[in-house]
């Protein structure tokens, strides 16, 4: 064996320790919108027959069909981690793309239905809300910021998604220098030079990953179970 | 207690908790049109939680994770509890 160049040690991934990184993350997400639901509640409290009026206005059977797709792709995420957690990298592949699929389904109906609303001159400092109760206006407003911000999730979500469909698809780990690979890997190392070969504690980064980025998506997928019945169902 | 090896959960588990989401939606849309007043916006809250916690124990692997995982999310929602309290105190006696 020549010298190696790199002294490298083994490579251990840390699921718990990125995952709690993850968490934190998501705690801070749920502050956010924690914060914007306490607005939405004090002004509900103070407006209640605005918000009633208002929220008949909001097309429940969009909303529904978006909670379906929603926690549809929820299941088709968690069942891509299921596969590639099984060793299938090509079903978790086209998981991801069905999950992707879904988060585009759901960002049309919000752009048409928002579209809609907009056409109507419903939006946030319109002439037609500056004629309407306040009530109406705050709730109207709330509608779009949530939605809205709501809707940059499931963007940013697809973004990841994405980027984990790619790291998925790619066939063949990056080759690791012997002196890095985990001892039981070492026999298996085969190469050229002999001195690489693929570690398949690198599947296990690729699964810490995608259980990443499914907390994520999953809690996009709460944060809409919660705005659904507020913005339409209460009346 | 370790959180590194849990045995793959079932596929099937995840289908039973999908269809129980499905169903919770439908129930919290007829819940919604019998109009019972006050108590909908409480029953529409209690299903958002119900199914909630059904994405965060199975869908997120929290049932499945450390007891750290756990007391970390209560820490959090705890934190907000207290948050919306205050601020209705405030706002309902102000």
């Amino acid at each position: 064996m020549s010298t190696p160049t790199h002294t490298t040690h083994e490579y251990h991934p840390d699921s718990t320790g990125s995952k709690i990184a993850m968490w934190l993350f998501l705690f801070t997400e749920l502050l956010l919108f924690g914060g914007m639901f306490l607005l939405y509640a004090v002004y509900r409290a103070k407006n209640p027959a605005d918000f009633h009026y208002a929220s008949l206005n909001l097309d429940t059977k969009v909303g529904a069909i978006n909670t379906g797709i929603l926690l549809t792709s929820s299941l088709t995420m968690v069942l891509a981690i299921g596969m590639l957690e099984r060793r299938n990298r090509k079903a978790s592949f086209w998981l991801l793309v069905i999950t992707i699929a879904f988060g585009v389904w759901f960002l049309i109906n919000k752009y048409i239905e928002w579209s809609h609303k907009i056409h109507h001159g419903i939006y946030p400092g319109s002439e037609e809300l500056i004629g309407r109760t306040a009530g109406e206006n705050l709730f109207y407003s709330l509608y779009f910021l949530m939605t809205g911000l709501h809707g940059i999730h499931v963007i940013a979500g697809l973004i990841v998604l994405g980027f984990m469909a790619w790291m998925v698809a790619r066939p063949h780990q990056r080759s690791l220098p012997i002196s890095a690979l985990s001892a039981e890997a070492r026999p298996n190392a085969v190469s050229v030079t002999v001195e690489y070969g693929v570690d398949p504690k690198l599947d296990e980064q690729k699964l810490i990953r995608l259980e990443n980025a499914g907390l994520y998506w999953h809690l996009v997928d709460v944060i809409w179970i919660f705005l659904f019945p507020l913005f339409y169902l209460i009346s | 207690m370790s959180s590194e090896k849990h045995p793959p959960i079932s596929l099937g588990t995840y289908l039973m908790v999908w269809l129980a989401l499905l169903a919770l939606t439908a129930l919290t849309i007829t819940a919604a049109s019998l109009h019972f007043g006050r108590w909908s916006v409480l029953a529409a809250i209690i299903i958002a939680t119900i199914k909630g916690t059904l994405v965060l124990m199975y869908f997120m692997h929290l049932r499945y994770e450390d007891r750290v995982f756990k007391i970390m999310l209560l820490l959090a929602l705890f934190t907000l509890a207290v948050i919306m309290l205050l601020t209705f105190v405030d706002v309902l006696l102000r």
